[in-house]
């Protein structure tokens, strides 16, 4: 028992050490700066290059969003296809470790 | 062939898109089948297409997490994903993939980061596939034993490691239902932190050091640790995918593209575990990762070519071997299933 306390001790205190060892850590390098180059560009293209070039928050955001709804999206798509190949979804005969 | 090429607005370059819905294919058959995102595939194939390696890894990350999304609404209709268990990981994944990233940055200030990250990563890679197929020979010979001698009390199956961890009482305990155990909470959250460190450090999502640890540390059935990953995977792939973003180093183009061959990818793999044995899945991710270690090995020595063809052959592979299980198994099932229902009915 005692044995395991100071096992768990142990664990606990390195996982509070670690942060006070991060935050010692110096300052960033400087990250190179890309441009879109938006000639050419139209539709969708351009208004992503356009975003990424004046303000990259909403372009991560947009990129968030769409990349979630486009998963959900082909998700319950692909989900509704596979219903119709009459395989069972819901369960799998293979039970064990 | 100009067709074959579409232009990539934000890195400026043109991709050959049939490759990018082929990495998408091939990445959500292999992670929906093992729970993982795939960078370690995704990585170098979007490399060898044309993409900078910044834009590789940023546009991967989005990726994954869209197909992790496709292939987790998957595996939780099977009952795979036990979602207390990945929201209670979540928060040592999401501290340790942060403080794997800051012990990146001070080895870059001393100078030391490339082959550190490289070997480190190999030292792992090794360690996981020996636990694998060590595993599967004790499981193996436990089988051989009990067949020959019924009544055989010595320990039984393979690497048993999580009972003894479930032992440890330390508040609060949590009963993860869908994973059929008690443990302390602790115990997800420590794993996970470890896992996340090491994923924030080599720069991987982490599935590939997550899936083994769920097995046997915390004790998730092999199916049960393929789901609950991918819903790991899925969150830390999003916020990824923002700080990637933030940055600049994503092409939301090739990731839209990736997603579609993704989309029937991440069925086939996800579908296919439905007629696999654990220990199957098990031996398979074992040869993945073997493949992987060779691969980074070869490219720590410039041997650039032969690591490039046995990455690219282990994947193709692989997928092949988990389509051939999914269809075989889909046939068997569709077969019994007709002869349930032409067979007569023989009651009065």
């Amino acid at each position: 028992m005692f044995r395991r306390f100071t096992l768990a001790g142990s664990f606990l205190l390195l996982l509070m050490l670690l942060p006070s060892w991060v935050w010692a850590a110096g300052q960033k390098a400087t990250e190179l700066v890309v441009v879109a180059d938006t000639r050419g560009l139209s539709g969708l293209n351009l208004y992503l290059a356009n975003l990424y070039n004046e303000n990259l928050w909403l372009f991560a955001t947009w990129a968030v969003v769409l990349t979630t709804v486009l998963g959900v999206g082909l998700g319950v798509i692909m989900d509704f296809i596979m219903k119709r190949t009459g395989i069972d979804l819901t369960s799998r005969k293979i039970v064990e470790h | 062939m100009e067709w074959l090429y579409m232009h990539m607005p934000i890195a400026g370059v043109d991709i050959f898109w049939p490759g990018l819905v082929l990495i998408g294919f091939s990445v959500g058959v292999i992670g929906g089948f093992f729970g993982m995102g795939g960078a370690w595939m995704v990585t170098p194939g979007l490399n060898i297409l044309g993409f900078p390696m910044a834009f590789a890894i940023g546009t991967d990350i989005a990726h994954i997490a869209g197909k992790s999304m496709i292939s987790t609404m998957r595996h939780s209709k099977f009952g795979n994903v036990d979602y207390k268990l990945g929201i209670v990981m979540l928060i040592g994944t999401m501290v340790g993939i942060e403080v794997g990233a800051q012990i990146v940055m001070v080895l870059e200030r001393l100078g030391t980061i490339g082959p550190v990250v490289r070997w480190v990563y190999v030292v792992f890679l090794a360690l996981i596939a020996f636990m694998v197929f060590y595993d599967y020979a004790k499981a193996v010979k436990s089988d051989k034993q009990k067949a020959m001698d019924p009544h055989h009390t010595g320990a039984t199956g393979g690497i048993n490691w999580a009972p003894s961890l479930h032992k440890l009482k330390i508040p609060p305990m949590v009963n993860f239902k869908v994973s059929g155990f008690v443990c302390s909470a602790w115990l997800p959250i420590t794993v996970s932190f470890v896992t996340g460190v090491l994923a924030g450090f080599l720069g991987i999502g982490g599935g590939l050091l997550r899936m083994p640890a769920l097995i046997y540390f915390i004790g998730c059935p092999t199916h049960v640790a393929v789901g609950t990953d991918l819903f790991e995977v899925m969150i830390s792939g999003l916020y990824g995918a923002f700080t990637y973003s933030l940055k600049g180093r994503i092409e939301l183009v090739a990731v839209f593209v990736m997603l579609t061959g993704a989309a029937i990818g991440a069925q086939i793999g996800t579908v296919a575990t439905k007629y696999a044995k654990g220990y199957g899945i098990r031996v398979a991710f074992g040869s993945a990762v073997v493949a992987c270690m060779v691969s980074i090995i070869l490219k720590q020595y410039n041997i650039e070519l032969l690591a490039t063809i046995i990455i690219l052959g282990a994947i193709a592979v692989i997928c092949a071997y988990i389509i051939a299980i999914m269809f075989k198994g889909a046939a068997q099932e569709l077969r019994e299933k007709k002869m349930g229902s032409t067979t007569p009915s023989t009651a009065h």
